[in-house]
């Protein structure tokens, strides 16, 4: 029981932590994209659309990526190649995306999805406690959690990580250093929509294996907040998506125990407690001035 | 100033024959509190438009607004379809109840009708709700029949008299056939979050139930059975594809004939405030199929239906205690619906303290 638990709990994680982790890349550049519940949800209807049509929940992952990342591009053109307002634009995308995925979507209501199968190692798997937690899991698991190492050592171990950040926190110098902040604003920006396609391809056709209107049900909202509540670090970020997991789905259990407490307090928990503890640990206002991207949501037109 | 005024008075003569032609033309409008592609609850709501579009053909104008939330959004969307010309308009969860009460005082030409609610403050609101409790105590039987552990587990979505008495239906079905019956509740507080119940539906069956019935509206429980293994219950619409060996049966909600009726008096001027409240009698309560269990069972759950169809048996019948013991109905008294519109406690049996 123990270990499906944790496994529940990782399911619950995983959407959030892929698409906070594009996030936060893209805010790390300093641009302030508010659509990832849009681009989740248009990765959702690609992913379960093409799996369906296709039969290969493979192809629906892949599709739902490309399609994230070009539907972030979208706000990409407007916020940098026409310098409109990031906070009210990524608001569009996502007000957009809710309503084309409905409409995309239609027709694939009510049709039992395909679901991606696990990864089974043999004889690994079947380790008690932790076999199916380390070796049986959805392929998506891993790739999350590559995905938290591979941007943790990308932004703080490599020149282009550097160059990124450095385009975050002041893209006037950077600009003046000769760096293409555009450019590399809009390779942010699709990454971020790739990670939140992706994180909605998860939720059609690993979480719950059909497509329904809403099925982000607010999840890009969450990675949003987790992102600036982790204070832009990746690691913290993973530990606030896991605790946010952990809560939603203990208080699941607290209930089903019949434990005495109201049950709009439980469900209200889990976001108290992500709040409470990423602040605690963020506590250190020098250490999150500095992982702040100075240039977050201001807009950048090069002066020559 | 000129110009507004200028551009005002050609809209509002644009608008004016558009009004003026509507007389002809019935227009009923529908406000849902899920997308109609929940494939749940809304979905149902909305093939009662379509049935309704249906029957009336040309001689009817719908329109509809899905996704609306339970509180100030529905006020506005209730709002905003008075005054765009509906001659009726169908607002289909029990949160729209205040507004719909509200805006009903403001348009006294227009006709209201609540779903699920109670409160009628204005003779142009009436109010309709289907008694899908009499599918739940069934659901009961079946699960009390079926189940190894003697333990389901309810997936609830907000403690209002409905979902109650839902759960209570549920647990006296059960108790009928095995006393010692177990319900386990867990409180989504959603109507629809697909991933929220799949995550609610595997929190219950890592606890040991071996059956899942649900009062949201997503068919991810019922996928989640399915992968591990045990039985469920759809909810509103026949679920059967997304659970081919895991559904037993589902409570169908069918607002078709409802609405049909409702909108032709509405054409020839009969209609007037009421308060229905239909049940399997009146075919607003439908079964799907019994699949997926013994033939005894079956048989039982079938007997169960038609009992409760021909009106012999009232699922809340005496002798009934309510969750602290004391008793709430003597031996073959029935509860009044009145009463039960408005029931906020648990009946013996429920392992769950109701929120308040």
């Amino acid at each position: 029981m123990f270990e499906a638990i944790v496994i529940t709990i990782a399911t619950a994680a995983t959407p959030l932590l892929i698409a906070a982790m594009g996030e936060l890349v893209v805010e790390r550049s300093g641009v302030l994209n508010l659509g990832v519940e849009g681009m989740m949800i248009m990765g959702a209807v690609t992913g379960f659309s093409v799996a369906y049509m296709t039969g290969s929940p493979w192809l629906g992952v892949l599709a739902a990526i490309v399609v994230g990342a070009l539907f972030s591009l979208l706000f990409g053109f407007l916020t940098l190649t026409l310098v409109t307002n990031q906070v009210a634009t990524g608001l569009a995308l996502t007000l957009l995306g809710l309503g084309l995925s409905g409409m995309i979507g239609e027709s694939f209501v009510g049709l039992p999805g395909v679901k991606m199968g696990t990864v089974n190692v043999p004889y690994l798997s079947e380790l008690p406690y932790v076999g199916r937690l380390l070796f049986g899991q959805d392929p998506i698991f891993y790739i999350s959690i590559a995905l938290t190492i591979g941007v943790s050592w990308f932004l703080f171990y490599t020149k282009a990580g550097l160059t990124l950040r450095s385009v975050g926190d002041n893209h006037a110098s950077a600009h003046a250093l000769g760096i293409r902040v555009i450019a590399i604003r809009y390779m942010a920006i699709m990454f971020g929509g790739a990670c939140a396609g992706l994180a909605g391809g998860y939720l059609a056709l690993v979480y719950v294996p059909q497509w329904v209107e809403g099925m982000s049900a607010g999840r890009g909202w969450i990675a949003l907040a987790l992102v600036v509540f982790a204070s832009w670090r990746p690691g913290r970020v993973l530990a606030g998506a896991y605790l946010f997991g952990a809560v939603s789905i203990g208080q699941l259990h607290a209930q089903a125990l019949g434990w005495p407490i109201p049950s709009q307090l439980l469900s209200a928990l889990p976001y108290l407690a992500t709040i409470i503890v990423l602040v605690l640990i963020s506590r250190n206002k020098r250490l999150t001035m500095v992982n702040t991207p100075a240039s977050l949501g201001q807009p950048f037109v090069p002066d020559r | 100033m000129k110009k507004y005024l200028l551009a005002l008075a050609a809209s509002a003569a644009i608008l004016l024959p558009g009004a003026a032609s509507a007389q002809d033309k019935t227009k009923a409008c529908f406000i849902y509190v899920g997308p109609i592609g929940d494939f749940g609850y809304s979905y149902q709501h909305h093939q009662g438009l379509l049935d309704a579009q249906k029957h009336f053909g040309d001689k009817l104008e719908t329109a509809y607004l899905e996704s609306v939330p339970e509180g100030a959004d529905a006020e506005r969307a209730i709002e905003r379809f008075a005054r765009s010309g509906c001659d009726i308009i169908f607002a289909t969860s029990f949160g729209f109840m205040d507004a719909t009460n509200k805006i009903a005082g403001r348009f006294p030409d227009i006709k209201f009708e609540h779903a699920t609610g109670y409160k009628r403050e204005h003779p142009n609101v009436a109010t309709y709700n289907s008694k899908f409790h009499e599918g739940r105590y069934v659901q009961g039987v079946i699960a009390a029949s079926l189940s190894e552990k003697g333990v389901a587990g309810y997936i609830a979505s907000f403690p209002i008299p409905e979902v109650v008495m839902g759960i209570n239906a549920f647990v006296l079905g059960a108790q009928s056939v095995n006393p010692d019956f177990k319900v386990k509740v867990v409180w989504a507080n959603t109507w629809f979050d697909a991933g929220k119940e799949a995550d609610a539906a595997k929190a219950l069956i890592d606890q040991g139930v071996d059956i899942i019935t649900q009062h949201t509206d997503s068919t991810a429980p019922i996928q989640v059975a399915s992968e591990r293994g045990i039985k469920a219950f759809g909810q509103a619409t026949d679920m059967i594809k997304f659970g081919p060996e895991t559904q037993l049966t589902s409570i169908i909600d069918d607002w078709g004939p409802y609405y049909i009726e409702r909108i032709g008096k509405v054409m020839d001027g009969t209609w007037e405030q009421q308060d229905v409240w239909g049940g399997m009698k009146e075919g607003h309560v439908v079964m799907a199929p019994y699949t997926n269990m013994p033939d005894d069972v079956k048989k039982l759950a079938e007997e169960t239906e038609a009992k409760i169809k021909s009106g012999e048996f009232n699922p809340y019948t005496g002798p009934i205690n309510k969750q602290d013991g004391t008793q709430w109905l003597a031996d073959g008294e029935v509860a009044e619906d009145g009463f039960l519109l408005g029931l906020n406690f648990y009946v013996e049996g429920v392992d769950d303290q109701l929120p308040q």
